[in-house]
Order: C-alpha cells, then sequence, then structure tokens
C-alpha cells in the first residue's frame, strides 16, 4: 500500500523527506536541559508546522546513526529557525548524551519534516494544559500558535525546583494570567480536582509529561466527568534497551542480531534495508510489520496496535517493541 | 415493550445503548415520551445521580411526568415540544462546566436533536449515551429542498414541503439530526411504490 | 504551450468536449480488465510530462468554463461550500498551497507576490486580481478555502484529524458523484463511506484510513475513482437528482457514443501544515464513450469491465439499467485481443480493431 501501486503512473525515485540543516545556536537552559537551534543548509525556510509537531533528528554518532525525536519548540509563524530542548537522560540509550556532549554550533545535521501526533483539537472552547518537566516543549509551540489565532488558553506547569524550570521566565513574563508554575521541592502541587471542576463546557485537556503525571491527569479527568476524546496526551516512547535477540528479514534475505542498547527498527535499518517509520514512539503505526514465523513472547510496547493484534503473534512495531525467544521472520 | 431491536445497518446509523450511570460532576437527562422509562429505570440502578440531575421532558401522548417527578431530581421541567424546550436546552450547555454527563433517551428524533445542540456548544458526541424507546418514526431530511418532516414511519414519503415524493435511507447525519430523503421517482415519473411502515 | 480556453457548458446545450490533446491525456482508470475496490493510492509526486499526474493541481482546457459552471452552482444552492467553525486555519493552509503551487507550476497563468502577511494574487485567465492579508478574514471576498477553490478545478473536503480518524469539516462540492455535503459534513471516514457496498467488508476502508492518518506534509498521495454520467453534467448531486436522474433514460444506441460518458475523479490528498488537516480534492474528468473508443486499448477494456463488474458496484454507481445498451455499444470495439497492462493507451504496440 505504501509503496507504488501496479498501476502506477507516479516516477519510481522518490527519497524520505529530510532537511539539510546546520546548528546555529545552542543554549544551556540549566543543568539538564539545552536548546538547539537549527537553519537550513540550503538557506530557505523551514515547512510551517503545527503546534505539537515532533520531528526526528539524525545524529551520526561514529558509526552509529542515531534517531531520536524531539517536540518543535519554536514559534509556528518563524520559520527560519527551528529549535528543539534536549533534556539530558543518563539512563538512556545516549542519544540525548550525544546532542549534548558532542554536538557544536556549526555542525551538519538532518531533520525529518515536522509530524504532528499531538495536535490541538481547534474545536475547544478553551485549551488547558497541564505540563510535568520537559514536557513543557510541544505546549510552547501551541500557545504560540493560539496567541496568533486568539485562542484560549491556560497553562499549569509542574517543575522540580526553579533551577531546572526550563522557560518558566518567559512564559510568566509574557502570559502571567495564564500561567500557573509548581515547583516540587516548595511541596506545591496541582490542585487537579479543583482545576478540573468548573472549566467551561467544551475545554480541552491536554498533559505532556512524565508517564506518572499522565496517567494521574487522565485518571482524574474520568472519575471527574471529562470524556476522553476531550483529553490529550503525549505518548511517546522512547524505545527501551533489553535482552539481544535475532531476526531474520525474509525479503531482504539477510539476519541481524539486534543489540540489547538497540532497537529492532535501528537494528534493520543498521543493514541498509529500508524500513518506514514517523515517530519511532510507537504511536504513529507507520512501522507494522508482518511477522511470517516465530517461537516465542513478543514484547510489545506500541500504542498502535489492537489488543488481539497483539496476541495474534502476526505484527510487531519493530521501533519500539522486542522479542524474546528462538525464531522470529519479518516480512521486510 | 418500549424497545427494539435495530437490524444491522450502514455505518452512518446511530446505534444506540442502554443507559449506564458514569461519574460526574452533574447530570443532564433529556427524554421524549417513552424515554422517561429508560431514565426511570437508570435511576433505579443508580438513585445516587438524582440529586445532581436536571431533567428535560417531553411527554408527547404519553404521561410518565409524575413518575419521573418522584424520582427526585435536583431540576425538573417539563415541556409541550421539542421546539419549546431547545432555548432551555442551549442555555443549560452554554452555563454547563466541564463534568456534566448527558443521558439522552426516547425518540432518534428528540436524542438526536439535543446530541446536535451538545456538539454545537463544543461537546464531543462520543461521550453522550443515547437509550430508544418507543416511537420508531425518523426525522428526514429530504436532500432536494433541505426541508425537515418530523416523525416519518411510512417509506416512501411525501416531503411535508416540496411535496416530493421520498425514499427512506438509512444514511444519517448527526450535524442536522436527519436521515436522508431522496426522491424515489425521478428516473420515472409517477412511479411511486404503495408506502409501507417501516421495519415492517 | 500556452492553454487555450474552451467555451463550453456542462448543462442545458451540453457544449462541452475534449481536444485531442485532452483525450490523449484523459486518466483512464483501469489498469487490467476488470475492476474492483481496492486500496489503490500512490504518491503524488509528478507524472509523466503533459500527463494529469504532472503538476499538484492540473489546469486544463476547461478551466474557466467549469469555473463558471462552479459560480452557477453556487449562486443557486450556497450550501455546496460549508465550513465548520474550526476550519478556517485550514482553509489558509489550502489557499496557501494552491497559490504557492499553481504560481511556481503555471508562471503564465498565475502569480503570487508576498511580503510577509502581505499578499498579492494573480489569476490571468480568471481576471482576478487581488491584494490580501494572509490569515485575515476581513481582506477576502469569501472566507479563505471558497476563494481559492472557485478558482480551482475539482471538489474540495478539508478534513479534520482527530481520535485517529477524519472528520469531514468542510468542502466546496458542485461537480461530485452524487453525494452531499450539506448532508456528509460533520462526518467520519466511516460514516461518509457508509453507503458504498463491499469496501467495508473488504476492510479496504480501515486499511485506507491508516494510510491516509499517515500522509505528511510534502509527501501528497493520489488514486482514482470512477463513474458514468449520461450527459457531461459536473453538478450530478443529490439535490438535483430530480432535475437530472432522468437523463438517464434518454440513451438510445443512436446517441450512446456521444451521450454517455466515463467520469473519473483524480483524488489527491495533501496534509495542510498550520491545521494538521488534510485535504482532498477530487478532480472530476469527462470523456464520452466514443472518444474513449478512439484507443482501441482503453476500448477493448473498458468492455470488458463495465461487461464484468459485479452488479452492486453497478448498481451503486447508478448504470445497472444501462449497462445492456452500454456494452451493445462497447462490444463493437472489442475484437477479444488482449490488451496490455497499465493504464496508458501503448498506441504503438496496440493493434487496431479486427472487426
Ligand atoms: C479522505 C478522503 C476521502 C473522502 C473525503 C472521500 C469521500 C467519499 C464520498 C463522499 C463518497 C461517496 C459516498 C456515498 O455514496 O455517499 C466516496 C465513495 C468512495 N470512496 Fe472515498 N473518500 C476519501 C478517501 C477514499 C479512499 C482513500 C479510498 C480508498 C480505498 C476511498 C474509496 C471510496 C470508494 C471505493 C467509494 C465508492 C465509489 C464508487 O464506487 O463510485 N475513498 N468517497
Ligand atoms: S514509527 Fe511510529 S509506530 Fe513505529
Amino acid at each position: 500500500m505504501t509503496g507504488t501501486a501496479p498501476n502506477s503512473t507516479a516516477p519510481k525515485t522518490v527519497g524520505a523527506a529530510k532537511l539539510a540543516v546546520r546548528v546555529s545556536a545552542i543554549t544551556t537552559l540549566n543543568a539538564l536541559v539545552t536548546r538547539f537551534e537549527f537553519q537550513r543548509i540550503d538557506g530557505a525556510d523551514f515547512p510551517t508546522f503545527s503546534g505539537g509537531a515532533h520531528t526526528v533528528v539524525e545524529m551520526m554518532d561514529g558509526e552509529k546513526k542515531r534517531l531520536n525525536p524531539y517536540s518543535l519548540m519554536s514559534d509556528p509563524a518563524e520559520l527560519s529557525t527551528y529549535a528543539i530542548s534536549v533534556r539530558r537522560d543518563d539512563q538512556g540509550r545516549g542519544g540525548s548524551l550525544f546532542m549534548h556532549q558532542k554536538i557544536k554550533v556549526g555542525d551538519e545535521m538532518a531533520l525529518s519534516y515536522p509530524v504532528n501526533l499531538f495536535v490541538l483539537d481547534l474545536r475547544a472552547r478553551k485549551h488547558l494544559f497541564v505540563a510535568g518537566g520537559i514536557g513543557i516543549t510541544p505546549f510552547l509551540a501551541q500557545i504560540k500558535q493560539l496567541e496568533a489565532i486568539g485562542g484560549n488558553w491556560e497553562l499549569h506547569y509542574s517543575c522540580r525546583s526553579p533551577d531546572l524550570g526550563s522557560y518558566v521566565d518567559e512564559l510568566t513574563e509574557y502570559y502571567p494570567h495564564a500561567t500557573s508554575v509548581y515547583y516540587d521541592d516548595k511541596k506545591q502541587l496541582i490542585d487537579l480536582d479543583n482545576l478540573l471542576d468548573g472549566q467551561p463546557f467544551g475545554t480541552h485537556l491536554y498533559v505532556c509529561g512524565p508517564k506518572g503525571m499522565i496517567d494521574w491527569v487522565r485518571k482524574t479527568a474520568t472519575a471527574t466527568g471529562w470524556p476522553q476524546a476531550h483529553v490529550h496526551h503525549e505518548e511517546f516512547f522512547a524505545p527501551q534497551p533489553g535482552r539481544p535477540f535475532a531476526v531474520r528479514l525474509k525479503k531482504s534475505e539477510l539476519t541481524v542480531e539486534v543489540g540489547a542498547q538497540e532497537s529492532l527498527l535501528e537494528a534493520i535499518e543498521r543493514l541498509g534495508v529500508d524500513a518506514p517509520y514517523l515517530c519511532r514512539g510507537g504511536a504513529c503505526g507507520q512501522c507494522e510489520t508482518d511477522v511470517l514465523d516465530s517461537d516465542g513472547t513478543f514484547l510489545h510496547r506500541d500504542h498502535w496496535l489492537e489488543d488481539d493484534e497483539k496476541e495474534s503473534g502476526e505484527k510487531i512495531m519493530p521501533c519500539v517493541s522486542r522479542f524474546e525467544g528462538k525464531i522470529l521472520v519479518l516480512n521486510r | 415493550m418500549s424497545t427494539f431491536e435495530f437490524p444491522p445497518s450502514i455505518r452512518s446509523r446511530p446505534v444506540y445503548c442502554v443507559l449506564e450511570a458514569r461519574p460526574g460532576k452533574a447530570h443532564l437527562m433529556i427524554a421524549d415520551a417513552e424515554g422517561a422509562e429508560a431514565l426511570i429505570d437508570l435511576a433505579l440502578r443508580a438513585p445516587e445521580l438524582m440529586a445532581k440531575a436536571h431533567v428535560i421532558y417531553i411527554p408527547k401522548a404519553t404521561d410518565f411526568g409524575a413518575a419521573l417527578n418522584a424520582l427526585n431530581p435536583a431540576q425538573y421541567y417539563e415541556g409541550p415540544s421539542y421546539s419549546a424546550a431547545v432555548s432551555r436546552i442551549k442555555r443549560v450547555f452554554s452555563d454547563a462546566s466541564m463534568g456534566l454527563q448527558i443521558y439522552l433517551s426516547g425518540t432518534e428524533g428528540l436524542m438526536g436533536q439535543a446530541l446536535s445542540e451538545a456538539m454545537q456548544a463544543g461537546y464531543d458526541h462520543t461521550a453522550i449515551q443515547t437509550e430508544h424507546r418507543g416511537s420508531l418514526a425518523r426525522r428526514m431530511q429530504c436532500v432536494h429542498c433541505k426541508g425537515i418532516t418530523e416523525d416519518v414511519s411510512n417509506d416512501p414519503f411525501q416531503c411535508s414541503h416540496c411535496g416530493l415524493n421520498l425514499f427512506v435511507r438509512d444514511h444519517y447525519s448527526r450535524r442536522l439530526a436527519a436521515f436522508q430523503g431522496v426522491c424515489i421517482d425521478a428516473e420515472e415519473p409517477g412511479n411511486v411504490p404503495p408506502s409501507k411502515e417501516l421495519y415492517s | 504551450m500556452t492553454l487555450q480556453f474552451n467555451t463550453e457548458t456542462f448543462r442545458d446545450d451540453y457544449s462541452f468536449h475534449n481536444s485531442q490533446r485532452a483525450i490523449d491525456r484523459f486518466p483512464f482508470p483501469f489498469h487490467e480488465d476488470s475492476y474492483m475496490y481496492a486500496v489503490n493510492m500512490e504518491r503524488h509526486q509528478g507524472g509523466p510530462a503533459d500527463s494529469v499526474y504532472e503538476k499538484r493541481f492540473d489546469v486544463d482546457e476547461h478551466y474557466v468554463a467549469e469555473m463558471a459552471d462552479r459560480a452557477k452552482v453556487l449562486g443557486d444552492d450556497p450550501l455546496r461550500c460549508q465550513s465548520l467553525p474550526h476550519m478556517t486555519l485550514a482553509g489558509w493552509d489550502l489557499l496557501e498551497l494552491i497559490m504557492v503551487s499553481k504560481s511556481e507550476e503555471y508562471p503564465d497563468l498565475f502569480e503570487l507576490h508576498r511580503k510577509g502577511r502581505e499578499w498579492y494574487w494573480i489569476n490571468k485567465p480568471l481576471g482576478i486580481e487581488d491584494h490580501f492579508t494572509f490569515m485575515d478574514d476581513t481582506t477576502l471576498p469569501y472566507g479563505p478555502m471558497e476563494y481559492i477553490t472557485r478558482q480551482t478545478q475539482g471538489d474540495f473536503c478539508v478534513l479534520d484529524q482527530r481520535e485517529d480518524n477524519l472528520w469531514m469539516d468542510a468542502g466546496m462540492v458542485t461537480t461530485q458523484a452524487d453525494w452531499s455535503l450539506d448532508f456528509d459534513i460533520g462526518m467520519n471516514f466511516f460514516e461518509w463511506h457508509a453507503p458504498v457496498p463491499l469496501a467495508h467488508e473488504k476492510g479496504i476502508f480501515k486499511r485506507a484510513l491508516k494510510f491516509l492518518l499517515n500522509i505528511q506534509q510534502g509527501a501528497p498521495a493520489r488514486r482514482l475513482n470512477w463513474t458514468m454520467t449520461v450527459n457531461p453534467l459536473l453538478d450530478t448531486s443529490p439535490e438535483n437528482y430530480h432535475k437530472w436522474g432522468i437523463q438517464k433514460t434518454t440513451l438510445t444506441s443512436e446517441n450512446i457514443g456521444a451521450k454517455q460518458h466515463l467520469r473519473v475523479e483524480l483524488q489527491t490528498f495533501f496534509r495542510l501544515p498550520r491545521s494538521n488537516a488534510l485535504v482532498f480534492p477530487i478532480r472530476c474528468y469527462l470523456m464520452s464513450f466514443q472518444d474513449i473508443v478512439s484507443k482501441p486499448k482503453w476500448g477493448r477494456r473498458l468492455n470488458r469491465v463495465v461487461r464484468d463488474l459485479p452488479e452492486e458496484l453497478a448498481s451503486y454507481k447508478g448504470f445497472i439499467d444501462n449497462r445492456p445498451l452500454m456494452l451493445d455499444y462497447l462490444s463493437q470495439f472489442d475484437d477479444g485481443l488482449p490488451t496490455s497492462f497499465g493504464v496508458w493507451p501503448d498506441e504503438d504496440i496496440t493493434p487496431t480493431l479486427q472487426r
């Protein structure tokens, strides 16, 4: 379906849509978070994007190609620059450390076209944002977008401490009436029950932050009568490390060992096999792959497959899911 | 018995459920005619809802008003017709907060129109519960003149506005709260099959 | 080559006609001798020179006449163009997409000059020149979607993307194959497709939707759909069916070659950047049977497709009553010789008709 149809009238050469960029600025925001700004090497404007969109950043770490998604946090109306904020994750698989330690102003990199899996529901009478830590980034772009079209919004932002409150100053300066900040170290908690009570009919609630916060907000909302369709969350899973396993790629006639620190998708790409993806976080469905044969246990970690599809053992999302067992053969 | 099992149909045709109590800060219940029975059943299963309930009821030719009132809802209104009640319904939505649960029961026409009002107030339709009771008559839009004919229970029927002979489709518009009526004799004017009762 | 625009009508005297160039580039929709619904999508990234697939928005000899027909339809029934309140941003996205595409691809016909948000648009074929402020609704005579689609061939559905579905929340629909925007506006992908036979059961819509939800900015897609229309009538709307339906009964073996048209829709899909909406232009190409059979391969194939089409589809497409008459005509152009694979007429390798 994604390839060319048998009756194709289309030309055959199509490359993945990528943008060649140069790092134009690096700003340390605090001990954990650094902002990276990019400009296009050809000097052109970036594609327009909508608040909540992410880009997949391609990093060449020696021999290893890393592809990590980050929310675009710059103003969607300002297209000479794209900006992302990267939180250093010392326990992660190394992408954020690479950005923090190796990337310098002037370096050339590649970004994917923007993809949005966390859009504003423009029907909303009011947009209520709840952010935790680095989860603030998609909201920064959404707020700018709403300001441009006169949207009604309110932000509740929880950070560990004033030292680690990325963008707090900017938000409280420009939007003092719409922004509330809460610091963990001062024992300030978002009073969620109260916040969710009395919001105007037609309000939409958005939450982005640590998994615990997302679960808490969604659960509280449901318990107080908010329908699911009015509660949105950015659920991006970084691939988790796991035990190495072997996989056979039937169409490519190749076998590969997936390392403990790499994802199945990355292992496939390492062999030079073209595999589709958009989010690399188990959310978009683009990487869905047919399993031709297997003997073992699937570790499904995506939000895409239906439960019965997961149980069937006929599909896997290689960007986040893994496998433990003897045989895994994919139609790739 | 006021319940009816609709035969399987196309994907645009609404399907109805049995109302279930859901957590909420307030509960809006709108019903017409035998729809009252669904609210009474709900209140029997979840009496705790009623202290925070606003009931809006259009009896048509039935007599469930006293029984509904006896459920002791926080607020109770009885109106002679949907058109008489609609400005009140709009007002309820404009004053409402998130956390309101909406329960609709009775005819397809009533449920459809109240649901469309809630949508226009910015509420997602998937969050609204609907339970069909009573008449199987449909609210029909004439696709040609756009006029709505209420309570259509025969197929084909005559558009009450432009007079064309229309057949009754299952294609349904949530926004219009109506099924679609299309000219049946366009290719052979005057050849109109005898009208049959719906689902007969 | 500069384009010559036809003086022609799609109603009353039906003076619509296709030039030889239009016949040569007609998007014949059948790549083999039979037809069944399928998830027939491919990328929309150009195509052979001068084909209808080459440009993002094809402009052809019917442009000016089609726009006049659209204006007439809208004059009679303004509800053919509607946009729910939250879709205005998507309207601006669409206006930008079309203005940028057309001015890049047809610089002799369209010009767009931009200074920040101050835009100047020139449409030479229609004699339109407007200065306006991008994203300021008050500076255009219509809403942004209506403004630009009054100047662009084809119908347009603008789909909001929410809850893993697409919602038809805006559109300009005046050249449709018998469906009503006024009725379908607000529906989701499965709901507006509800009347289509067989395709739901085959899982086609489920798979098609997954594909559409993932269409990315800068990577548009396309597919073809087709039906049959008696007379070159663009506005085969349900709204007017009580007026045009009777025309289906006027076919005879004498007039069928000229009167019966194959109606092909080139459907494309573009992600819109600011709103994250999807736009679905449905571009209609009409060609009479007599023009189709001027390509021997197409004549042979059309006979076989029409002959073998399942009843459900012939009935849904509204030509089941006329099928015998069509086959009487088309079978004269089918000598049973094999046809080559693919949609192109392949005139250099196709044998002439063996009578
Ligand atoms: C998102 C964009 C799309 C829109 C707005 C759209 C809209 C429509 C509408 C309004 C109809 C007429 C239904 C009726 O009878 O009332 C239709 C028919 C149909 N659509 Fe779509 N459609 C879209 C995408 C697709 C895709 C991707 C497929 C791919 C399989 C598809 C397959 C069909 C088929 C098979 C029919 C029946 C057509 C016939 O037999 O003439 N559509 N579509
Ligand atoms: S790439 Fe998005 S789900 Fe795998």
